[in-house]
C-alpha cells in the first residue's frame, strides 16, 4: 500500500471511529436534555451518565487525531481547508468547547443545573451539522481559489440542496446511532423502562436517516456527477449498508439481541462511510487537491506510519481495558459499582 | 489591526488561556499520585482524601484544558495555513505523538476516576496514576519539541520555498528541545505545588485547624523547594542555550546592545527607545557574562550585531525580569518554610508564611504566562526562526476579527464558570466534613 492510501485509510478509520462514538455522545446529550424536558429524566438519565462518564474525554481525541493526522499526512489540506473554514471551523470549535467543559461542570461540579444540561444537549445537534459542512465543501463548488486566496462561498453553501441533505443526514444519523447504542446499553443494564424509551427513539430515528441518505444520493448526482458515478461503481457497499440497516431495525423491532443490532448499525455506517470515502478518492478537495498532490514527504510518511503502529500497540490494550471495566462489566453497567 | 494582528491576538489569547489549564493538567496528576501513594503506604486517611479532593477539582480543569487544547490544535491550521502547509511536513510527527499521549491519558484518567473502590489491592488503583502522568507529561514534552523546532529549526533543507530532505527525528531533537522541555515540565510541577499549597494555606488562614491542611502544606512546600531549585537551574541552562543559539532573544531580554565580554546584567529600569539608553536599572557587573557563558570574561552577543528588522520587541525585558523574580520568590517562600520546619521550636505554619504561600499560587501562574510570552515574543518576527516570518504565515481570510471576539467571549465564560464551579465544589465541603463522613463519593 502506498503512503497516500495508507494515510487516508488511517485517517478515514479515525473519522469513522469519531462518527460512531461521537454520535453516541452527541445523541446522548440530546436525549438527556430531552428526557428532562418530557419529565423522564429519572428513566434515561442514569443509563446515559453511567456510560458517558468514563469515556467523554476519549471521544474528543478521535476528532483531534483526525485533524492532526490529516495535517501530518497531507499538509496541503491545511492551506485549503484551513483558509476556507475559518468561520465554520471556529463555530464548531466554540460549540465543542462549550459542550466538553459543560459536561464536566454538570457532572462533577454542580448537579441538577438545567442550563448546563441545555448547553450540553443543544450542541449535540449543532456540532454534527457544522462538522458535516466539511464533507459538503470537499465535493467542490463551494470554494473559490483566486491566486493566493481561498474563499468559501457561504451563499452557495446556504442555498445548496446538497449541503442541506448532508446536514439532515448528519443530524438524523446521530440520533439513530445513539439511540440504538443506548437501547443496547439499557438492555445490558436490565433497565426495562429505559430500554423501551430508547427502543422507540431508535425505531423512529431510522426513518429520517434512511430518507436523508437517499436525498444525499440524489443531491450528489446533481452536484458532482463524477463522484456520483464513482459511487455507482461501489454500489454493492451501499447495498450492504441498506441490508445491515434492515437487519438492525428488524432486530430492534422484534426486541431481540440489541448487541447484534448495534453491530449491524455500525456495519451500516461502515459500509456507507467507506463506500463514500472510496468513491471520493483520489480527491481530498475536488478539484484542487488529490491524495497524491497533497501528501507529505516519504520520510515523514514513514515516521507517521511507524508511530501509528507503536501508538496502536499501546492504545488498543488500553481501550480494551476501558471497555472491560465499564462497557462490558455487567455490575458497573447495572450501577452496582460506584 | 490587519489579519496578521488579529491572528496573533487570537493565538496569544488561546494559548494564554490554555496554558493555565495545561499547567494544572501536567502538574497536578503527579501530586495526586504522590498523595495516594503516601496514603496507602502510611495507611493515612488524610493523604487518601487529599488525592480524592485534588482529583475532583482536577477533572474540571482537565475538561477546560482539553477543549482549549482542541481549539489551539485546529487554530494552527485555521489561522496559520501557510505555516502548517510548510511545517506540517516536518512537525507532523510530534503533533501526532502528542495526540497519542493525550489519548493515553484520557483513557486512564477515565478509568482512574471511576475505580476508587474497585480493586482489592489499593496499589492497583494507584498504578493507574502512572499512565495518566506518562500521558500528560508526554504530551507536554512532544508539543514543546514543536515549539523548540520553531525556535531552532533543523532536520530539513530549504530549497525554493519548500522543505526537502526531511528528517523528522532531527526536527524533534532540535537544540532548543532539551532546555525547553526541562524548564516547561519543572515549572509546571512547581506551579502546581504552589497551587495546592495555596488552597491548603488559604483554608488554614480562614481558621481551619485539621491536620489535613498541615500535611498538604508540608507535602507541597517540600516538593516546592526541590522543584524551585530545579526550575531555576533549568532556567539558567535555557539562558546559556539562548546565548549560543538565539543571542537576539537573550540580548533583547537584557537590553544588551554592544557585543562584549564582562557584560552586566540589567535588572528593572527603563529604556529610551531612541537612544538605547537605560535609566534607573540595577546593573550587576559581569553577571550577564557569567549567566550566559559561566565566565566573567565570556563574550555575549549584543543586539547591534543583529539586523534591526530581526529584533524582537524590547519590552520582553520586563517579562523576563518578572518571571525570574517570581521564581526566586517561590524559592524563598518554600526555603523559609522548610527551614522553620527543621527548627522544631519555630512555627512553620505562621500567618506570614501562609499568606506568602497564598500569594505564591497566582504568582506562579503569572510567571508561567510571562515566561511563555517572553519565549514567544522573543522570537518575533519569525514563526520559524530564519525561514518564515509571522507576517507571511497568517491566513488570507479577512474574518479573523470576528473569530477573535467569538473566542474572547468563550474564554471569558469558560474561565468564570470553571472558577465558580471549582469554588462551589469545595466551599460547602471542607475536608473535615468529608473525613467525618468517611464515605466519600467522587
Amino acid at each position: 500500500m502506498s503512503i497516500e492510501q495508507l494515510g487516508i485509510t488511517v485517517l478515514w478509520s479515525f473519522l469513522y471511529g469519531y462518527l460512531i462514538i461521537g454520535s453516541i455522545d452527541f445523541g446522548a446529550g440530546f436525549y438527556a436534555y430531552y428526557g428532562r424536558l418530557i419529565g423522564k429524566e429519572s428513566i434515561i438519565g442514569p443509563v446515559i451518565s453511567r456510560y458517558l462518564s468514563p469515556v467523554w474525554e476519549v471521544t474528543n481525541v478521535f476528532l483531534v487525531f483526525f485533524f492532526v493526522g490529516i495535517v501530518g499526512f497531507f499538509p496541503e489540506t491545511a492551506y485549503y481547508y484551513g483558509t476556507a473554514l475559518l468561520i465554520p471551523g471556529s463555530i464548531a470549535l466554540v460549540l465543542l468547547s462549550i459542550r466538553g467543559s459543560f459536561y464536566a461542570f454538570a457532572n462533577y461540579g454542580v448537579k441538577k443545573n438545567t442550563f448546563y444540561l441545555l448547553a450540553y444537549g443543544a450542541t449535540g445537534l449543532f456540532i454534527p451539522a457544522s462538522l458535516s459542512t466539511v464533507f459538503t465543501i470537499s465535493e467542490g463548488g463551494f470554494l473559490d481559489v483566486r491566486g493566493h486566496e481561498v474563499v468559501l462561498l457561504m451563499e452557495e453553501l446556504f442555498y445548496s440542496a446538497y449541503s442541506w441533505a448532508v446536514v439532515l443526514l448528519a443530524m438524523s444519523s446521530v440520533l439513530f446511532i445513539s439511540s440504538t447504542f443506548l437501547a443496547f446499553y439499557a438492555a445490558r443494564a436490565k433497565d426495562g423502562n429505559a430500554l423501551e424509551l430508547m427502543r422507540r427513539f431508535a425505531l423512529w430515528g431510522g426513518i429520517p436517516t434512511i430518507i436523508s441518505s437517499l436525498f444525499v444520493f440524489i443531491a450528489l448526482r446533481n452536484h458532482n456527477l463524477e463522484h456520483f458515478q464513482r459511487a455507482l461503481d461501489v454500489w454493492w457497499m451501499f447495498g450492504l449498508s441498506l441490508l445491515s440497516f434492515a437487519i438492525a431495525v428488524g432486530l430492534i423491532w422484534k426486541q431481540r439481541s440489541y448487541g447484534a443490532a448495534f453491530v449491524m448499525v455500525m456495519l451500516q455506517f461502515a459500509f456507507a462511510f467507506y463506500g463514500y470515502g472510496q468513491s471520493h478518492l483520489p480527491y481530498l478537495l475536488y478539484p484542487y487537491l488529490t491524495v497524491y498532490g497533497g501528501v507529505t514527504n516519504p520520510a515523514m510518511g514513514r515516521a507517521l506510519v511507524l508511530v501509528f503502529i507503536a501508538g496502536f500497540a499501546l492504545l488498543v490494550p488500553s481501550i480494551i481495558l476501558l471497555l472491560r471495566l465499564f462497557l462490558f462489566n455487567a455490575r458497573y453497567v447495572k450501577g452496582e459499582l460506584a | 489591526m490587519g489579519t496578521v494582528g488579529w491572528s496573533r491576538g487570537l493565538t496569544e489569547m488561546t494559548l494564554a488561556f490554555h496554558i493555565l489549564f495545561a499547567t494544572v493538567g501536567v502538574g497536578v496528576p503527579v501530586f495526586i499520585s504522590i498523595a495516594e501513594w503516601l496514603g496507602i503506604r502510611k495507611k493515612d486517611a488524610h493523604y487518601m482524601l487529599m488525592a480524592r479532593r485534588w482529583a475532583r477539582g482536577f477533572v474540571i480543569t482537565v475538561a477546560v484544558g482539553v477543549v482549549t487544547g482542541t481549539c489551539i490544535g485546529l487554530q494552527l491550521s485555521l489561522l496559520w495555513p501557510e505555516f502548517m502547509r510548510l511545517a506540517g511536513n516536518v512537525i507532523g510527527l510530534p503533533l501526532f505523538m502528542e495526540t497519542f499521549a493525550f489519548f493515553f491519558e484520557a483513557i486512564f484518567l477515565g478509568i482512574y476516576l471511576y475505580t476508587w473502590n474497585r480493586f482489592a489491592n489499593p496499589y492497583v488503583h494507584w498504578l493507574l496514576t502512572l499512565p495518566v502522568i506518562l500521558g500528560s507529561t508526554g504530551s507536554a514534552l512532544f508539543i514543546t519539541t514543536v515549539n523548540g523546532f520553531m525556535n531552532t529549526p533543523q532536520g530539513f533543507t530549504y530549497e525554493n520555498g519548500a522543505l526537502t530532505h526531511i528528517d523528522p527525528l532531527a526536527a524533534m531533537l532540535n537544540p532548543a528541545t532539551p532546555s525547553k522541555v526541562a524548564h516547561v515540565l519543572f515549572s509546571a510541577y512547581l506551579t502546581c505545588a504552589f497551587l495546592l499549597a495555596m488552597i491548603a494555606a488559604f483554608s488554614m488562614l480562614r481558621g481551619r485547624k485539621d491536620e489535613y491542611y498541615r500535611k498538604s502544606v508540608r507535602l507541597n512546600m517540600i516538593a516546592g523547594l526541590v522543584l524551585a531549585l530545579v526550575t531555576i537551574i533549568g532556567g539558567d541552562a535555557s539562558a546559556k542555550f539562548l546565548a549560543k543559539a538565539q543571542p537576539e532573544k537573550l540580548a533583547a531580554a537584557e537590553w544588551h546592545f554592544e557585543t562584549g565580554s564582562r557584560a552586566a546584567l540589567v535588572v528593572g529600569g527603563r529604556l529610551n527607545q531612541e537612544t538605547s539608553e537605560i535609566s534607573g536599572a540595577l546593573e550587576i557587573p559581569w553577571a550577564l557574562s557569567i549567566l550566559a557563558t559561566n565566565d566573567p570574561d565570556g563574550t555575549v552577543i549584543g543586539l547591534n550585531d543583529i539586523p534591526k528588522d530581526e529584533w524582537p520587541p524590547l519590552y520582553v525585558h520586563y517579562l523576563f525580569d518578572a518571571m525570574v523574580g517570581i521564581g526566586f520568590y517561590l524559592l524563598a517562600v518554600s526555603a523559609c518554610f522548610v527551614a522553620l520546619l527543621a527548627v522544631k521550636r519555630r512555627n512553620a505554619y505562621n500567618r506570614w508564611l501562609l499568606t506568602a504561600m497564598v500569594a505564591g499560587g497566582p504568582l506562579a501562574f503569572l510567571a508561567i504566562e510571562l515566561g511563555w510570552f517572553y519565549a514567544e515574543v522573543g522570537r518575533q518576527p519569525w514563526i520559524i526562526r530564519g525561514y518564515l516570518r509571522v507576517s507571511d504565515a497568517a491566513t488570507a481570510n479577512a474574518h479573523v476579527s470576528v473569530t477573535f471576539w467569538m473566542f474572547a467571549v468563550l474564554y471569558a465564560v469558560l474561565g468564570i464558570v470553571s472558577l465558580f464551579v471549582l469554588a462551589r465544589l469545595f466551599h460547602n465541603k471542607p475536608a473535615e466534613l468529608e473525613l467525618e463522613a468517611q464515605r466519600i463519593i467522587l
